[in-house]
């Protein structure tokens, strides 16, 4: 016993010194409130034998990936959250890039009041705004269609749709624009080999944070996307209610793995720069 | 040197919404010269050459290239090329591909284009850098690719915005001396726009003195240095003393035209105040009833002085500017 003493707290803080010894301790328990349920949720997607009281399980299986995979409702539901990912992505491309280019290039009276309202949109509580949506959604006969769940989703990342591309095309000087229009290029030709080009990592970020946003928006889905349209988040409402741990283990696997993903693969653009730039009114 | 009119500016007014801009600019620029446009920040310079580049729509007025007037053009429809102070090339592309933008819009054939690349390189000293990056090369290599990208477009008329001023002296000084080279080489007609009037005395054909909106005097560099038009022109350009003598005339000298002797008796006596030691020349600075005077004085010629002595100044060449 005496022999393995120095894992006891009093002797640790002996070497450690006694400062050095609570950021440790803070340190493990902050890994622990932010790691353990990802951990958890990981080890319960991959066990086969699991009772309590053990930490880990007996054996280990891939028999409820097996059974997830085999749930229609559940791959259609992968289906439609990508689906509308993607569509509402290009469309916001679509709206948002042009407005971004006109708030970052032209100085025109009431332009920091339209950056100011995307802003406010996003103070309101937003089952407020998905409310007296679904009343418009009914008159105009919105509800429960593609358009309407997609129109919510593009709603909820339009402001750092707007901001980040802004600020990514602000800081790009205005010479090399006017250079490559003074090599010959139309205003079009300048804006997709000079402009676009230049503010692409601003742009890449904005569209990664719209695809997160909209593969785990829920709550505005299920007010107007339902009964037709089950995106993975919606599924998970009945997920976790109607099937065992293990199973919702394995889908939020599946909710979380495209995010990863794109944050890994867009790592070198997102950065506090970025970022930033793009929360600027300027 | 060419007579025809290459550029031609026909009161031309360019006023923005705070009421700065320019009025009534005519400007003629014949083919083959050199022009710069001389006056400190603020002056409307810039703002005449980007109306020629097209990045300006001017208010009222024509400008004309061989004739044909270009106002209504956007800038890519210009026979005109710029060269930027900075921020010149697209930092995504390759030098190679910065080149070959505008002959790609062209629809030159790629071995022609690889052709000419090499060659305009090859006229601004950067061969083999092809494949490099802006950002991996200086602000002077970067400056000399941008003239090279402007020369590759064939343009009537080559337009600079102060490309210079952003570099250190020694490469100032080599890069307006190639840059005069190669316009006169490839006899290419030129505006050049600075606030540094040793830049423009040395590269110009015809330097245009402005002040706030409006050219003050056009002329030769030694038109200009030596007969200026107004006190404005006369005080801008070089070292300049302004001697009251009649109310409201004012007799103006330049520094080198001025002989300093021993004891009273010249246009103007007084005491010397201070000598300064300044390499090829000594600065002299003369202590008077109307002024301090400055004059220049060859090394060995000050020697002979010492601070506190009564000397008299004699005026070679003077000009007088009433008010």
């Amino acid at each position: 016993m005496s022999s393995l003493s120095f894992l006891g707290p009093r002797h640790m803080a002996r070497t450690l010194g006694r400062r050095k010894f609570w950021e440790v301790v803070l340190l493990v328990g902050f890994l622990l409130v932010f790691y353990g349920p990802l951990l958890y949720t990981l080890v319960l997607a991959f066990a086969g034998q699991y009772t309590y009281p053990d930490i880990l399980p007996k054996t280990w299986s891939l028999q409820w990936w097996k059974y997830v995979l085999k749930q229609p409702a559940l791959i259609k539901s992968m289906v439609y959250s990508f689906e509308f990912a993607i569509c509402s992505v290009l469309l916001s491309l679509a709206v948002c890039l042009p407005a971004a280019y006109v708030l970052a290039r032209y100085k025109f009276t009431g332009r920091r009041l339209i950056m100011f309202t995307f802003l406010i949109g996003n103070a309101f509580p937003k089952i407020g705004m998905y409310t007296s949506m679904g009343i418009i959604y009914y008159k105009v006969g919105l509800m429960g269609t593609f358009l309407g769940v997609l129109l919510v989703h593009m709603l909820g990342s339009m402001m750092q749709m707007i901001w980040l591309p802004a600020g990514a095309f602000r800081s790009v000087p205005v010479q090399q624009e006017e250079a490559a229009r003074d090599a010959g290029a139309g205003p079009l030709r300048t804006f997709f080999y000079v402009t676009l080009p230049m503010a692409w990592p601003g742009i890449a970020v904005a569209c990664m944070f719209a695809f997160i946003g909209s593969l785990g928006e829920s709550v505005g889905t299920l007010m107007v996307g339902l009964p037709t349209y089950r995106t993975m988040m919606v599924e998970m409402y009945g997920v976790i209610l109607d099937y065992p741990a293990t199973a919702g283990a394995v889908f939020s696997i599946l909710l979380i793995m495209p995010n990863l993903l794109l944050i890994l693969v867009m790592r070198k653009y997102i950065g506090a720069d970025t970022i930033s730039k793009g929360y600027k009114m300027g | 040197m060419d007579e025809t009119i290459k550029l031609e500016i026909r009161n031309m007014t360019k006023l923005y919404k705070n009421g700065d801009g320019v009025k009534n600019i005519n400007l003629k620029v014949r083919k083959g010269e050199l022009m710069t446009l001389l006056g400190p920040s603020g002056c409307g310079k810039t703002t005449i050459l980007r109306t020629i580049g097209g990045f300006l729509q001017c208010n009222a007025g024509e400008i004309l290239i061989d004739g044909k007037n270009i106002v209504a053009m956007p800038p890519e429809k210009r026979p005109t090329a710029m060269v930027f102070q900075s921020y010149n090339l697209w930092p995504h592309m390759t030098v190679y591909d910065n080149l070959a933008f505008g002959l790609k819009l062209r629809k030159i054939p790629k071995p022609e284009i690889a052709e000419r690349i090499a060659d305009a390189l090859k006229l601004v000293k950067m061969e083999g850098m092809e494949k490099k990056y802006p950002n991996q090369m200086s602000g002077g290599q970067q400056q000399r690719v941008a003239i090279a990208r402007s020369l590759l477009l064939k343009p009537e008329v080559l337009l600079l915005d102060e490309p210079f001023s952003a570099l250190d002296a020694k490469i100032r000084m080599q890069m307006r001396e190639e840059l005069r080279k190669i316009q006169t080489d490839l006899d290419i007609t030129v505006v050049f726009v600075t606030h540094d009037q040793e830049e423009a005395m040395a590269l110009s054909d015809v330097t245009v003195v402005m002040n706030k909106g409006s050219v003050e005097q056009i002329g030769s560099p030694y038109e200009i240095y030596h007969h200026p038009a107004s006190r404005y022109v006369a005080d801008f350009i070089g070292e300049m003393n302004f001697i009251e003598a009649k109310l409201g005339v004012h007799t103006a000298i330049r520094p080198e035209n001025i002989t300093v002797r021993k004891g009273p008796g010249g246009d103007l006596d007084g005491t010397v105040r201070n000598i300064m030691m300044l390499g090829h020349y000594t600065e002299m600075i003369v202590d008077t009833e109307l002024g301090l005077i400055k004059a220049f004085l060859s090394g060995g010629e000050a020697e002979e002085f010492v601070r506190g002595e009564a000397v008299s100044l004699y005026f070679s060449e003077t000009k007088e500017f009433s008010e």
